[in-house]
């Protein structure tokens, strides 16, 4: 089964929700929507599962127009944000509610929900209210829910938003094999890159609604189409800096002129945007090829295993990503070292100039 | 952006529709058609235009004096009411313990005036009014208060007065209650660690909290007032004289004793007019309300 | 005032069974930052609520530099409070907000005027004094809410009760750099409350991490990450946690499905050999050749680094792939950092005798 978007946009209360968005999604894929709240994510998933119907473009399933197709006659599951299960049903009937509607036979019926409940750990609990689980029990209940359907087409609309982090964590370790054993089409919105990453697939990068780049999830992440895509695939956040390259040398900002080196070397004359995320500027000890700049500690973000730095400097905070646990004094100076062999170049209008070839 | 159209729901809502036709517009269009004719009796009408509201909204005509003054009497009884109804239904409220076992049996306790019908209340409160049997009248005049329902103005109005305040500061209670307990605790530990006294606390949490549900509860009591009818009717009949004579029970002895439809048609439906747009201006205070909550 | 001091606190709710904090002490100092960490339901916020007054503890002593303050309640303590959603007066201007909790203890006018002025420049709010405090964005409600706390001069402890957890997540990072430029502005003692290591990791000098009641651990962040000692804490901290391996032991040496992993010690005291040996993915590496054998089961590309699942025998372990080494076919070695190899027993650290 495969499901296509061709030109579709939203337009709700005179503001534009999704914008001219053509995508194809074929069976058994995952499929990462990621993008930043509002940027059209949901709104895209409801297009797909049928509960709402586009302003203007077309929705085939299959090839054949299904645009104006309600919900109950498409073969769609889908898990939200707020886990939402059926209050005053246990967690086995949940999970056996949709094959109830379907009027399966009992055996059935009972072989799909053990088989759900094994793979998201949920035995233990069959007999129990929802209001007796926890955060993240209640949300594999509502996951369990979707996949014992076998639906054809599986969306998630950021599952795991409400739950502790590390809860979050359990789940997006455990989601990708759940997934892949599932077959359907999934799709998974998120807005972060992280996930993307884990469920690997494919990844839509949404700016705006608008789908600013689609494909497989180490190409869209390592080679950005545009600076947009880029910047919706970082975390921390993508640090920018305009360049003037001119005879050589690097203008950055009002006064300081650094050389040339790097991707920037290759480049023709002219203002640039060099992109690059917070594993490529690091404090201390320069690359290889570096551009430099120096600047006061902000803040250190201590994340266990990694430490955002923010560094105040003369063009901006950059933020930069350093291994373990790092205790930076607030108002050190610094001298922040950016890989130039492996930052992203992209022109004033955001389209990329060089992008360095990534592992 | 729409869901997949479905137009098979209004089916369902196709008896109701014919319901309301039949007991509601229908009549109603019955009234406004009254209230452009007139009748020389037999049966025969013709046509008047608007002169039955020209002379109803004319204070120098007949008419138009007993429409100004049944609108007077309402509006400062909705008034006077509402002035004792809700400051007194705050302050219970606020006296409500805000958790444990005695709540459940106090609120149903306080609700039972509610309860009551309507017209049973006005029954009840004229024995309970009067001076040689009612415990209410005995011990007003007992009191040596020149109290008689049935022949003193004054004596009659608190009368009303007290019985709506009686009947309905429950729901003031109710409605504010269920605010005040809608704000977070860590409001009323916010002003305990800030030294706030009781009373700003009140003035500065708790009022600006039930802004909306105060504005529920007036326009509500607003209109219920702004329409009494059964208790007047039954416990003083409108007196003494035309004391207690609201527009409800005006339209009444126009419309049914003096059979005089056009003008009562008239004055029913500028009555409904006025209170539309009183309703609506609420309406429009509360959506205010709401869109500067969200500024 | 220097310090809290909490004498044998410990507290069960009426009508419930289970002890929701077991007894604890602990002094805190004037002028540190704490977190108190740990997941739903493990006594943080029952331990915040003791300290501030609103919940009296069913055992023990709280005193507030040497004084008694257990039967005083929270207006009384000088204490304040931040708590997950921002809690303002609607009706009156920022200004008058900051200036509330001055005004109820009769503080002069101009006094009033001047502490407002200086606590509205550290937060950055001067701009919005003049405007009602309700028509502002949900990061500057809050940080009214945390000026309205700073603004008495006599405070002896600043709360927090998850404070950001409304706040959008591409704005915490500003509201938790002004959190650490007020405590090093101010030197106040702050306690604060979470489930999310970064938060507690980020602001505290020193995080209690809790479990169930119970404090598992007291140290600094970079100890916590470096040396956890409590099964549950190196699980807690890290993103993923340790990785926790039942295993034999035998002096220097522990016994994992059929491997001998070198340990950095001696361990002769543990009964039955039995115990758990954790380390982090951060510390553990894949090799090509050599090391522990293990059965590749995914290499996740998060971007910046490689992440390996591995198996030792029924046991999944996480583990780093160094950048530059390509892991083909099933199968690879493990290394593990030596020294961050540790040993647990019932849960608990053991510490070993280095040789």
């Amino acid at each position: 089964m495969s499901i296509s978007l061709e030109n579709v946009t939203v337009v709700s209360m005179g503001a534009s929700i999704v914008t001219d968005v053509s995508l194809t999604i074929e069976r058994g894929s995952i499929n990462v929507l990621l993008g930043p709240t509002l940027a059209g994510k949901t709104t895209l998933m409801r297009l797909m599962a049928g509960l709402d119907r586009p302003t203007g473009g077309r929705i085939l399933v299959d090839g054949q127009d299904a645009t104006g197709v309600p919900v109950r006659e498409r073969s769609v599951a889908m898990v939200y944000q707020q886990f939402m299960n059926y209050p005053s049903l246990t967690v086995y009937e949940n999970i056996a509610s949709p094959l109830r509607v379907a009027r399966l036979k009992a055996d059935e019926i009972d072989r799909r929900v053990q088989r759900a409940a094994a793979v998201l750990g949920l035995e233990p609990l069959l007999g129990r209210l929802p209001n007796q689980l926890s955060g993240g029990q209640q949300q594999r209940t509502a996951i369990a829910r979707a996949i014992v359907k076998n639906a054809e087409l599986v969306l998630f609309d950021e599952p795991l938003a409400n739950l502790d982090y590390k809860l979050r964590e359990e789940l997006r370790e455990e989601l990708p094999s759940i997934l892949r054993e599932a077959g359907s089409i999934l799709v998974y919105a998120t807005t972060e890159p992280l996930e993307a990453l884990l469920l690997g697939g494919l990844t839509a990068t949404l700016s705006q609604g608008r789908v600013v780049q689609f494909g497989p999830t180490p190409r869209v992440y390592h080679a950005p189409s545009s600076i947009d895509s880029a910047r919706v695939f970082s975390d921390p956040p993508l640090n920018e800096i305009t360049v003037i390259r001119q005879n050589g040398s690097l203008r950055l900002g009002q006064d300081l002129v650094v050389p040339a080196v790097g991707v920037t070397a290759a480049v023709p004359d002219g203002v640039y945007r060099v992109g690059f995320r917070g594993d490529l500027a690091r404090i201390g000890t320069a690359w290889p090829s570096s551009i430099s700049f120096s600047g006061r500690v902000a803040l250190a973000e201590i994340g266990g295993s990694e430490t955002f730095v923010h560094v105040e400097t003369g063009l901006g905070t950059f933020v930069c990503v350093e291994r373990g646990v790092s205790m930076r004094q607030l108002g050190q100076s610094v001298v922040l070292h950016v890989d130039a062999d492996r930052a992203f170049v992209f022109d004033e209008a955001g389209s990329p100039v060089v992008i360095a070839p990534n592992a | 952006m729409e869901k997949p159209l479905n137009n098979r729901a209004w089916l369902m809502v196709a008896p109701v529709l014919v319901l309301v036709l039949f007991s509601a517009l229908l009549p109603m269009m019955t009234v406004v058609n009254y209230s452009v004719q007139d009748s020389l009796g037999q049966n025969q009408f013709f046509w008047n235009g608007d002169a039955w509201f020209r002379d109803l909204l004319n204070p120098s005509t007949e008419i138009g004096a007993r429409f100004s003054d049944a609108l007077l009497r309402n509006l400062s009884f909705s008034l006077v009411t509402l002035a004792l109804e809700v400051p007194l239904g705050i302050a219970i409220a606020l006296c409500l313990p805000r958790g444990g076992w005695a709540v459940g049996p106090l609120l149903v306790i306080i609700a039972l005036p509610m309860l009551i019908p309507w017209n049973v209340i006005g029954t009840m409160w004229q024995i309970f009014s009067r001076a040689d049997i009612g415990l209410f009248g005995a011990a007003l005049t007992g009191l040596g208060l020149h109290y008689n329902a049935t022949q003193n103005a004054i004596s009659a109005w608190c009368t009303i007065v007290v019985i709506d305040v009686w009947h309905w500061t429950p729901l003031i209670i109710l409605l504010t209650y269920a605010g005040l307990r809608a704000i977070p605790d860590a409001y009323y530990q916010a002003a305990r660690i800030d030294a706030a006294s009781r009373w700003a606390t009140f003035i500065n949490i708790e009022l600006p909290k039930l802004q909306k549900v105060l504005v529920i509860a007036v326009l509500l009591r607003f209109m219920q007032t702004f329409m009494i009818y059964t208790e007047p009717f039954v416990v003083t009949g409108g007196g003494p004289g035309s004391a207690t004579t609201f527009l409800s029970i005006d339209l009444v002895k126009i419309a049914l004793g003096q059979v005089d439809l056009g003008p009562a048609a008239a004055m029913s439906l500028v009555y409904n007019l006025i209170t539309l747009t009183i309703c609506w201006i609420f309406f429009t205070i509360m959506t205010q309300l709401d869109r500067r909550r969200y500024a | 005032m220097s310090r809290i001091t909490l004498e044998g606190i410990a507290h069960s709710y009426p009508r419930s069974a289970t002890m929701a904090l077991q007894p604890i002490d602990h002094v805190w100092e004037q002028g540190r930052a704490y977190a108190l960490l740990g997941p739903s339901g493990c006594g943080k916020t029952t331990l915040l609520n003791i300290i501030s007054g609103l919940i009296s503890p069913s055992q023990g002593r709280v005193l507030f530099d040497g004084r008694d303050v257990t039967q005083l309640p929270t207006e009384q303590r000088n204490i304040a409070q931040v708590f997950q959603f921002p809690v303002i007066y609607d009706t009156m201007t920022v200004a008058e907000n900051l200036a509330f909790p001055l005004k109820n203890r009769r503080m002069e006018r101009a006094a009033i005027k001047a502490r407002v002025a200086e606590i509205a420049d550290l937060l950055d709010l001067t701009n919005d004094l003049p405007r009602r405090a309700r028509a502002l964005t949900v990061e500057a409600k809050q940080k009214v809410s945390l000026g309205r706390g700073l603004v008495r001069a006599d405070v002896a402890a600043m709360l927090f009760d998850e404070p950001l957890t409304v706040i959008d997540p591409a704005l915490k990072w500003h509201l938790r750099s002004k959190l650490k430029a007020v405590h090093r502005a101010l030197d106040l003692l702050m306690i604060y409350v979470t489930h999310d290591q970064v938060e507690a990791l980020t602001f505290a000098d020193e995080v209690v991490v809790m479990k169930d009641g119970r404090v598992l651990q007291v140290a600094s962040p970079a100890q916590l990450f470096e040396r956890p000692e409590h099964t549950f804490v190196g699980y807690f901290i890290g993103s993923p946690g340790m990785n926790l391996i039942a295993a034999k032991i035998s002096d220097h040496v522990a016994h994992v499905s059929g491997h001998d992993i070198e340990l950095g010690a001696r361990y002769p005291k543990i009964k039955n050999g039995e115990a758990v040996i954790g380390f982090r993915p951060d510390f553990a590496s894949l090799v090509p050749e050599g090391g522990i054998p293990v059965q590749v089961r995914r290499v996740e590309d998060l971007g910046r680094r490689r992440l390996a699942r591995v198996a030792l025998g029924p046991h999944e372990i996480f583990a780093n792939v160094p950048e530059g080494v390509s892991i083909g076919g099933g199968q690879a070695g493990l290394t593990i950092q030596q020294d961050r190899l540790f040993v647990y027993v019932n849960d608990e650290l053991v510490l070993g005798d280095r040789r």
